[in-house]
């Protein structure tokens, strides 16, 4: 596409809408935001950043998330690749299910899973005589954030997968490797970008996730309080500036992982030749007609 | 067949990794949802249908629907003017603008609600004006409407720019020198290619409005038959244990997101279905 002396109308509409809107939106209230923040000194923004509760809840909050970002890529993984390897019944259901949580209010996760996991509930009446309490602790922190964030590592990974020549690891079994050494130097590399990219994606919806943690989570400063809903409870307290600076910090770390994320979407889709594993549900037109890939 | 074969796992692992992964699915997928319908029908059919019959729960039905109904339009207009300029014309700063597109995905919500609780909020920046004119944004319908257009403002966009820019100028340009008018052309000829993605992106953005729960919790207020959307109200319920009143409310939302699965994965069924017909009607040759 390049730039033509336009034929087609409607880009001066189509773009002063946009950026109109965008600006209303999106980046005047963020730049409230900033400017809040920065209409602090330094030693008063650093002194509420850095607050013992603050601390404790991004420890909380991190931890959580990048537990349940590290159990979705394990099982993620296994999902997806189960999903187009293999063929076993209720397949289709099974894939359309998995994304549940994107479509699952997150309240409605959040009671159902506090009610699942409490001591007299579906699985934490099994695991209360282990000794193990998910309920009310940090625990079910990272229950609640590897359910809301189930559905990424799973679709990133799946297209990746379904682009895979499986020549090459035919080719790879009749030059005599095993099946696992196979896994290892061709399947693996292939797929780790979009691994990455789909843990990223979870670990960043994760740290952000308020509705499905605060009802499983018992809310305990200093042990199992997380960052957005200390700053709720420094709204409801009046302490605009504390909720503020907070807010500042989520969203400096959330643009750092929103780079991130776009670095590893340019890596994986640069890294082999061929066709790029798009997230969204048009599949490529040239990796089903079986075009030059 | 005998490659075919040397590129599998042998049967006991294959076996062994789909337990593992219908194990998985189920305890964290299907356990919950089942839960979901189990508590809510747990007093019995009279106590669920009664439960939904409180007047505070319809309010809160009604507010959840008008809140989409308000949202969807604007960002359906945003996301189709975005992806004709981004889709179908060369500017500089493109990819830029893109990735400010999915900004509001990358904000937590609560972060989201917080940001015009400071433009709005009585010690906002136009906290003063609007108490002097007596508008009421935050803490009421319009805040929870704005936070709503925020939280689900890349969904139309994300899905058509996309496919508008996979799918060329050629047919619009063609419609042009034939004399189409502009609305001709988009109504004819650029509707009718993206009305699939278009779909999905609402079926998406509209599942999203209806279960928000973080940004438009601190706005609200949470005033009970006045600013209790559905999500909010079964944080209330719950919180006063009245347990089979909040699954009574959260079964609702969660048919929803049964109705919002089923949609989508038809409509995939049906974008896919349409990818290959143009696929095979068109030369194989790739065209980047």
């Amino acid at each position: 596409m390049s730039r033509r002396s336009d034929v087609l109308p409607g880009f001066r509409l189509g773009l002063g809408y946009t950026l109109a809107y965008l600006s209303l939106l999106v980046l005047i209230p963020l730049g409230g935001l900033l400017l809040a923040g920065a209409s602090m000194t330094a030693d008063q923004f650093w002194t509420i950043a850095t607050d013992p509760r603050a601390l404790a809840s991004y420890r909380v909050t991190f931890g959580a998330s990048l537990a349940a970002a590290a159990i979705n890529a394990l099982f993620g993984f296994i999902v997806a690749w189960v999903l187009v390897r293999y063929a076993f019944p209720g397949k289709r259901l099974i894939d359309s299910l998995v994304d549940l949580p994107f479509a699952l209010p997150t309240a409605v996760a959040g009671i159902t899973l506090a009610t699942l996991y409490s001591s007299n509930g579906w699985i934490g009446q099994f695991l209360e005589p282990l000794g193990i309490k998910i309920a009310f602790t940090p625990l079910g922190i990272v229950v609640a954030l590897t359910f809301i964030s189930l559905p990424f590592v799973v679709r990133t990974v799946q297209p990746v997968i379904e682009d895979i020549e499986t020549e090459a690891e035919e080719a790879a079994a009749s030059l005599g490797a095993s099946r696992w050494q196979t896994f290892v130097r061709i399947i693996f590399p292939a797929v780790f970008p979009a691994l990455l990219t789909g843990f990223t994606l979870a670990f960043a919806r994760a740290i952000g996730e308020f509705g499905s943690v605060i009802f499983i989570a018992g809310n305990m400063p200093m042990i199992s309080e997380i960052t957005p809903l200390l700053i709720i409870s420094k709204l409801d307290q009046y302490d605009t500036p504390g909720a503020t600076v907070l807010a500042v910090v989520m969203l400096v770390i959330s643009f750092l992982l929103l780079l991130a994320i776009n670095a590893l979407q340019w890596w994986s889709v640069h890294r082999y030749q061929g066709e790029p594993g798009e997230l969204g549900p048009p599949r490529p037109v040239a990796a089903t007609t079986g075009a030059a890939a | 067949m005998t490659t075919r074969r040397a590129a599998t796992e042998p049967r006991p692992v294959r076996i062994a990794l789909i337990a593992v992964a219908l194990a998985f699915l189920f305890l964290f997928l299907g356990v919950p949802l089942a839960a979901v319908f189990v508590e809510a029908f747990r007093g019995g059919l009279a106590a669920y249908s009664g439960a939904l019959a409180e007047s505070e729960t319809l309010h809160a039905i009604g507010l959840t629907l008008l809140i989409a109904a308000l949202v969807l339009p604007f960002n359906v207009a945003f996301g189709v003017a975005a992806a004709w300029a981004i889709g179908k014309f060369d500017f500089r700063g493109k990819s830029l603008l893109v990735t400010l597109i999915d900004l509001p995905f990358a904000v937590s919500p609560v972060v989201a609600g917080l940001l015009f609780v400071l433009l709005f909020g009585a010690q906002g920046y136009f906290g003063a004006w609007l108490k002097a004119h007596d508008v009421k944004i935050i803490f009421a319908v319009p805040g929870m409407i704005i936070a709503t257009l925020f939280i689900t403002f890349p969904f139309v966009a994300r899905e058509l720019i996309p496919l508008l820019q996979a799918q060329g100028r050629d047919e619009e340009e063609a419609a042009i020198s034939l004399g189409a008018s502009g609305w001709q052309m988009f109504a004819r000829v650029t509707l009718p290619n993206i009305k699939w993605g278009l779909l999905y992106g609402v079926i998406l953005a509209n599942a999203r409005a209806m279960g928000e729960f973080g940004a438009v919790s601190v706005v609200s207020g949470h005033i009970r038959g006045e600013t209790n959307t559905l999500p909010l109200h079964v944080e209330i319920l719950y919180n006063e244990y009245n347990q089979v009143g909040a699954f009574a409310c959260a079964s609702v939302l969660a048919l929803l997101a049964l109705i919002t699965l089923a949609a989508k994965s038809v409509i995939e069924w049906r974008m896919r279905r349409e990818t290959l017909t143009l696929a095979a009607a068109l030369p194989p040759e790739k065209t980047t």
